[in-house]
């Protein structure tokens, strides 16, 4: 075993996926050890569903290398799909079978005999809370219960490694704790996992981060590395029309982002102490009042600011 | 290999419990059948009777009279209207009121006494070719007969028509045992191809494709049950053709079953190939429909296989269903064996290799 935990969970090199002129994901580089939850950040079509469908075999890279748990994807597909599970962004279980009948028929496909599916689905069923829903059917399941049942059925024959695509994306924000819950529990047995997500507070929890735009890698590292690495500065400019400020202020060469948080102005600008002066010139140039705050940067700063591109290819507005 | 049986059971169970709670699928098992049976046998009848007619009397003779009352009796005709005129009768033709007109002309009399030329004119619609043959078949008839006036004398026809397997002419007797054929047409294939394209509509192929199961047990699992489906449906129209039309099986019921299986095989390797066609249940229902038309109309079962032009009885062998109705009324009427319709059964068994071999070079265990 020790041989083969030194192997990392995920390693990709040059990975590349064209559908006719889209490059869906471009020139792709990651290494993801074991035991972690290692997250997918980016926007819709970001490549975020291509890359880990690329990573199961379930598409064909263009070009570049994949290797899965040490097996070489996608030769090696049907021997790492015994060893990985998935949750599909969509319900992908059957609507019109039960709650048990599902994970029945789960077991069953991955070869578990009679004895060992009703142990299996019975420790499923108390784990994800799943035992009053036995004999309903999945179709009537609230968003957060079809949640944990995608989840038992994904881990149903204790995968090594979990790709779980975009999870959470139909469910109220109390399932979401819940469920996360339930991901980090599945770490600490040792298991791989690999969750793509446009929610920040989701991609905070990761222990490392992947931001992709437009099938390339921005940034790479931990929520608070990437946090402290970022080439930029923030400032709260707190001010009586922030709508107005936001004008003045986002034609600035400095300036990268402005958003309006409730009654104050968020803005993303080049790093330096420079950039306080430039604002506070350019507001009361426009006479507005405003008192500018500096912030430490979180995450979707990081994310607004990777996404953009780099500061020398981003275009002054 | 028995992780693989497992496997298949596993889908067979799933689809079971799907179907179960299926009642409209579950319902056209049995439903379709029987509406269909009822349907056909008793619609399909090419004996015509009651052909709403004219006639032009210009002779007014006694003789005239008689032999319009002999024809009104032989109930083919029923004669509806006696316009004055050509134009009247033109109109009636046109507006579909009529299909038949009888033209007795005014030297009626003279034509009957002199014998040289034809005493009777008969006036068809021909736009529907039963009604013509039912006109053909009155033209062989001599005015003389329709007078009975000799009975005997000079009537006896040239060849007398033996009627082996179905003296009574009775339309039932062809259509029932070609109906299995088309009814097994109808929901193998459709269903079929169907429930293949449905896991990947839903969703459900995108999770079943990151699991240990093969395309192969996914694709044999979904159409087991339908094979059931099939021998059951045979079944039904069986016993109602047997009970309600009195078709009687002849054949060997081991041989009759064996050929519905064999059918049933074929249409189910059509329709796992028309499920790789399609992406949605929507198109694999288009699809099957498409196929499904051709093979009414051309396999034998509506209309006599020897009319149709060479190219088109050519192209009729490609179809299963051509090969299935001669195999199903050969056993059920004439008694045939297995043996004495080898050809149609190698003909089936090729059809179903070939689709199949086809669907599996198809099928990708990938989503792209």
């Amino acid at each position: 075993m020790s041989s083969s935990e030194a192997v990392p969970a995920v390693l990709t090199r040059g990975l590349t996926r064209r559908f006719g002129a889209l490059v869906a994901v471009d020139n792709l580089d990651l290494t993801i050890e074991r035991g972690k939850v290692y997250g997918f950040l980016g926007p819709n079509g970001s490549g975020k569903s291509t890359t880990i469908r690329l990573l199961c075999g379930l598409l064909l890279p263009s070009s570049g290398e994949i290797e899965v748990l040490g097996l070489p994807i996608p030769a090696q597909a049907e021997a790492l799909k015994r060893r990985m599970g998935y949750m599909t962004q969509k319900f992908s279980l059957y609507d019109d079978l039960t709650v048990a009948e599902n994970l029945d028929f789960v077991a069953r496909i991955h070869g578990f005999n009679s004895h060992e599916t009703r142990r299996r689905c019975t420790e499923l069923t108390d784990l994800y809370r799943l035992r009053e829903l036995s004999d309903q059917l999945a179709g009537t399941l609230s968003g957060g219960q079809r949640q944990r049942l995608a989840l038992a059925a994904a881990v149903l024959h204790r995968p090594e490694l979990l790709f779980l695509d975009e999870p959470t994306s139909a469910v109220d924000p109390q399932s979401r704790r819940d469920f996360w819950d339930s991901l980090f529990a599945l770490s600490d047995q040792g298991t791989t996992l690999l969750v793509s997500t446009h929610y920040m507070d989701e991609a905070e929890r990761c222990h490392r981060l992947a931001i992709l735009q437009r099938g390339r890698l921005v940034a790479d590292g931990t929520p608070q590395r990437l946090a402290a690495d970022m080439a930029a500065a923030v400032w709260l400019v707190q001010c009586d029309w922030p709508r107005h400020a936001q004008q003045v202020l986002a034609p600035l060469p400095e300036v990268r982002a402005a958003a309006q948080i409730g009654a104050q102005l968020r803005v993303l600008t080049e790093p330096g102490d420079h950039c306080r002066g430039s604002i506070e010139t350019a507001l009361s140039a426009a006479r507005i009042p405003a008192r500018v705050l500096s912030t430490p940067p979180n995450l979707e700063d990081v994310f607004v600011v990777a996404t953009h591109g780099g500061w020398e290819e981003a275009s002054p507005r | 290999m028995k992780s693989s049986i497992n496997r298949l059971r596993a889908i067979v169970v799933k689809e079971l419990r799907q179907l179960r709670r299926d009642r409209l699928t579950l319902g056209m098992i049995v439903g379709i059948p029987t509406l269909q049976l009822l349907l056909f046998g008793f619609a399909i009848n090419m004996d015509v009777r009651h052909l709403h007619a004219a006639v032009v009397d210009q002779a007014h003779s006694h003789h005239a009279r008689e032999v319009v009352a002999t024809l009104g009796q032989s109930q083919v005709f029923d004669f509806l209207y006696q316009p004055q005129t050509p134009g009247e009768l033109n109109t009636l033709m046109r507006q579909g009121r009529i299909s038949v007109a009888l033209v007795i002309p005014a030297d009626f009399e003279r034509r009957l006494a002199m014998a040289d030329r034809p005493p009777l004119q008969l006036i068809v619609d021909g736009s529907d070719q039963v009604v013509q043959q039912a006109a053909r078949q009155l033209a062989a008839v001599s005015v003389a007969q329709l007078l009975r006036r000799e009975p005997g004398t000079g009537t006896a026809a040239q060849v007398e028509i033996v009627n082996y397997y179905n003296p009574e002419r009775r339309a039932p007797m062809n259509s029932v045992p070609g109906l299995i054929g088309v009814i097994l047409t109808m929901t193998m294939v459709m269903f079929t191809s169907m429930a293949l394209v449905r896991e990947r509509e839903r969703g459900n192929l995108e999770f079943l494709i990151t699991t240990p199961l093969s395309p192969m047990e996914l694709t044999l699992g979904k159409v087991l049950p339908f094979v059931g489906m099939g021998l059951i449906q045979t079944t039904v129209v069986l016993l109602l053709g047997m009970l309600i039309f009195s078709v009687p099986v002849r054949g060997s019921l081991v041989d009759l079953y064996i050929a519905a299986l064999l059918y049933i095989v074929a249409c189910l390797a059509l329709g796992i190939f028309l499920s790789t066609l399609a992406r949605s249940q929507f198109q694999a229902m288009q699809v099957a429909f498409f196929t499904f038309l051709p093979q009414i109309l051309m396999s034998g079962f509506m209309f006599p296989f020897a009319g149709m032009p060479v190219a088109a009885q050519w192209l009729a062998e490609l179809f299963p269903l051509t090969h299935f109705v001669r195999l199903i009324r050969g056993i059920v009427l004439r008694a045939a064996s297995l043996g004495d319709l080898w050809p149609e059964i190698a003909a089936l068994m090729v059809f179903a290799a070939v689709m199949l071999t086809v669907a599996t070079l198809r099928f990708r265990k990938r989503l792209d």
